[in-house]
């Protein structure tokens, strides 16, 4: 298959909204390196399922190209148009299976020494479109809380040690309610800027009880069932003993929300498709709650854009020294207090870097504190870097000067 | 299509940058020294990624060992298959991981600041990469043998050296194909003998005790199904008696006392040591590859470790007559990890983007006639390992690719 041979009857399979992307910008597609028509239709196959702000960059991709002259798009395109590939990925029905697709592409490309001249066209091509793009500023500056170590006593690991220079070092925090204080916060940003999917709240345990429409909420613990439901299919797959991992990952593309028990309307369907994706394409998220809050966090900022995220983590599963193992093998595994607060605490700072990767990052605010305690620290732009403050204040005054 | 705003990742980069500046030409070893040619060194890397020239600091060494060194040299290589960053090792805030590499090992080194690997980087390949000296090119996850003869093979070939004296212990099942390439002239039967302690370690159970350890077997947690197949010429668990003159039964019991499987390799290592003091021992550790889990705390638990078991290792060499004195011991992660500021990764988790800080580590060598307490800051490959081992050791691997490095070969 060859991009020049794409029509709209190729597409049937794609949902509704897919296809008619496709069949707005088929004469695009039909001039573009078949690897990155390839990718492209990665991202559009899901289109039904994609958040807002995902979709109109998608858009903005499309139409940056559709109004390039010919020759200036075919120069952009050199990189991609160069890669060699195998008879089996010149074969392969990428159209179907996009996402097999860039799996076995990636392994082709690593195996053939070309991943870095891909690498490079993909950096080359972002550049491109992003400095064509103009990306608005969010409607109001965003704000992204992160609340670490539940549970966990004194902390023996110097918390938030890569953040300080960039903020400032709250030591003497009152924590009462400083858990509600928050949530509120979020959902009065949440009620009086209703954006779909605008506004986010991931928890690493149960979700704290808050009725906010407006309010994306996903919780570790509430995928319970669908997270079992997973790993059962996982263990089949391997248990079988056949396919290998290619098998696992074509299972978990194919994977439905409906699959593992999650079902709901349109606006659930969306959330739903994200939370499959976070279980099937995140490392560690299925068994480490502490993964899979920075992982959600991770995927909502960049997906999503929200202008509002508060992570909350919660402990994870210990991890079982070889000893315990073998002496008791069935036991379930404790919760490991120590060392999910410094799994949270690297989680909020990869936090923070991606949502510094959003617009409007200079009128960004971040708030990461010690849940419980007194210790936070907080980033904005009316706070100075690598400052402590050792003024008593409880989470609602803490807002306040980051807010 | 490539996450959106690579070139405020840019600016974030630059604005997180935690590499100090320094002179360019610290070459004392003391850790702050080591740090800041770290440091510097990465950045040089990182020009010359982009096109920027690079001149290289090519450090002439005398060359001591020619002064009296002992007739039967031995080298011990060690591995991690798991990367490690240079902020979780060598950089200031990662210097409270590796105690023992600073305090026993630097001291006594020759720290090789970048050690640039240019191939596939998974760790299978990537090891096997680093045993033949050519980038080997085969599925990460396929149980295959490497395609270019292995440091085993040359050194048992053009030495005449008998099979014990060459072993690899390494960690899990995808490894068991390494101690022999599929090229002809070498091949089955001469190379090294392979052990998989885990995998002795779940026999063992099961023979002793009619349980099923599977989980043990969790050990490659780059994909969680590759379980091969074992066949070739691993160590089966009835040689544990025969060979390593070592009962099923203490040997579980020891394994009862260990908290991590790479505590097992270095059990075994030390058990080889001493049974047949092989010329040629390469140890794979992984704990390390832990982090592709996402739990932060567990990947600075694997380099501890690590670290640990690096010192342990030192002192069984100098505590063995047949190695005290007359050992060459390379350290190095097989590639690094991801960088926190690469919009297309996650940081430390994985080394999936191929960016030039999941492409660069560092290199520890000691022993007689290596120069002690000192850095080489120019870059260098992963595959310059088999050609200095050639040099040290007096083979000639002839199809390796790399070039042997003058300051210890």
């Amino acid at each position: 298959m060859v991009p020049s041979e794409l029509n709209p009857e190729k597409f049937q399979a794609y949902p509704p909204q897919a296809r008619e992307v496709v069949t707005d910008h088929l004469t695009l597609l039909r001039q573009l390196p078949a690897t990155f028509v390839a990718l492209l239709l990665r991202e559009i196959i899901v289109y039904d399922w994609k958040f807002p702000a995902e979709r109109e960059d998608l858009k903005q991709q499309l139409a940056y190209l559709a109004a390039l002259p010919g020759e200036q798009r075919q120069q952009l395109m050199l990189g991609f148009a160069r890669l060699t590939l195998s008879k089996e990925l010149e074969k392969f029905d990428w159209v179907n299976e996009p996402v097999q697709y860039a799996e076995r592409l990636t392994a082709h490309l690593w195996a053939t020494d070309q991943i870095d001249a891909f690498r490079a066209a993909a950096l080359d091509y972002g550049e491109r479109v992003e400095s064509a793009q103009t990306t608005a500023p969010p409607t109001l500056p965003r704000l992204g809380i992160v609340v670490i170590g539940k549970g966990a006593t004194a902390a023996k690991y110097p918390l938030f040690r890569k953040l300080r220079k960039q903020g400032t070092y709250f030591s003497q925090i009152r924590p009462e309610n400083g858990v509600r204080i928050l949530l509120d916060a979020v959902a009065a940003r949440a009620t009086a800027h209703p954006l779909p999917f605008g506004h986010w709240y991931i928890d690493g345990g149960a979700s704290e009880s808050l009725s906010c429409p407006g309010l994306a909420a996903i919780s570790y613990d509430s995928l319970q069932p669908a997270r079992a439901a997973l790993l059962k299919r996982m263990e089949k797959v391997i248990q079988s003993g056949k396919g290998g991992p290619e098998a696992l990952r074509t299972l978990m593309a194919r994977l439905r929300p409906e699959d593992i028990g999650l079902s709901g309307g349109t606006n659930a369907a969306v959330l739903n498709h994200f939370q499959v994706s976070l279980l099937t394409e995140g490392s560690g998220t299925q068994i480490f709650s502490t993964t899979f809050v920075q992982w959600a966090a991770r995927e909502a900022l960049r997906r999503a854009q929200p202008v509002t995220l508060l992570a909350r983590f919660a402990p994870r599963q210990r991890e079982r020294p070889m000893d315990e193992l073998i002496a008791s093998p069935e036991q379930a595994p404790a919760l490991d207090l120590e060392g999910s607060l410094i799994d949270a605490d690297m989680g909020a700072y990869l936090t923070w870097i991606n949502q510094q990767r959003l617009s409007g990052s200079e009128q960004s605010s971040f708030l990461v504190w010690f849940e419980d305690h007194s210790e936070a620290l907080a980033i904005g732009p009316a706070l100075p870097h690598g400052t402590q403050s050792s003024s008593p204040l409880d989470m609602r005054q803490l807002l306040g000067q980051i807010t | 299509m490539h996450g959106a705003g690579e070139r405020q990742n840019r600016a974030l980069a630059k604005g997180c940058n935690i590499r100090r500046r320094a002179s360019p030409n610290a070459k004392s070893g003391s850790p702050q020294d080591i740090s800041r040619a770290v440091s510097w060194s990465r950045r040089e890397f990182l020009r010359a990624a982009t096109g920027a020239s690079v001149a290289g600091t090519l450090l002439t060494f005398p060359r001591q060992r020619a002064m009296g060194m002992p007739r039967r040299r031995k080298v011990i290589v060690v591995t991690f298959g798991g990367g490690a960053r240079d902020e979780e090792t060598f950089l200031p805030e990662g210097q409270e991981n590796i105690p023992h590499l600073l305090s026993d090992l630097l001291p006594r080194a020759t720290f090789f600041t970048q050690v640039v690997n240019r191939g596939i980087l998974g760790h299978y390949v990537a090891t096997a990469s680093l045993a033949t000296g050519v980038y080997e090119t085969f599925n990460n996850f396929a149980a295959v043998p490497p395609q270019h003869p292995t440091v085993f093979e040359y050194f048992r070939k053009d030495l005449d050296r008998p099979a014990l004296d060459t072993w690899v212990v390494a960690p899990s099942n995808g490894f068991h194909r390494i101690g022999e390439s599929s090229d002809r002239a070498y091949g089955p039967g001469r190379g090294a003998g392979v052990i998989l302690p885990k995998r002795l370690l779940t026999a063992a159970l099961a023979r002793s005790a009619g349980a099923q350890y599977e989980h043990l077997l969790r050990d490659n947690y780059e994909t969680p199904l590759y379980t091969p197949e074992l066949s070739g010429s691993e160590f089966e668990l009835r040689q544990l008696e025969e060979v390593l003159k070592l009962s099923v039964s203490d040997f579980t019991a020891h394994a009862r006392s260990l908290a991590s499987p790479d505590e097992l390799s270095v059990y075994i290592a030390r058990k080889l040591m001493r049974q047949f003091a092989p010329s040629l021992l390469w140890i794979t550790l992984h704990d390390i590859d832990i982090a592709h889990s996402g739990a932060y705390s567990l990947y600075l638990q694997g380099i501890q470790r690590t670290d640990r078991l690096c010192g342990e290792i030192w002192k069984a060499i100098q505590n063995e007559p047949e190695y005290a004195g007359r050992t060459t011991m390379f350290i190095l992660p097989d590639f690094g990890r991801d960088s926190d500021t690469d919009s297309s990764g996650n940081g430390f988790q994985h080394h999936r983007t191929g960016d030039p800080l999941s492409r660069t580590t560092w290199m520890l060598v000691t022993g007689p006639g290596v120069r002690e307490n000192s850095v080489v800051e120019r870059p260098v490959e992963s595959l310059d390992l088999v050609p200095t081992l050639g040099s040290l050791l007096g083979f000639s691997p002839r199809f390796a690719q790399g070039k042997p490095l003058p300051e210890v070969g």
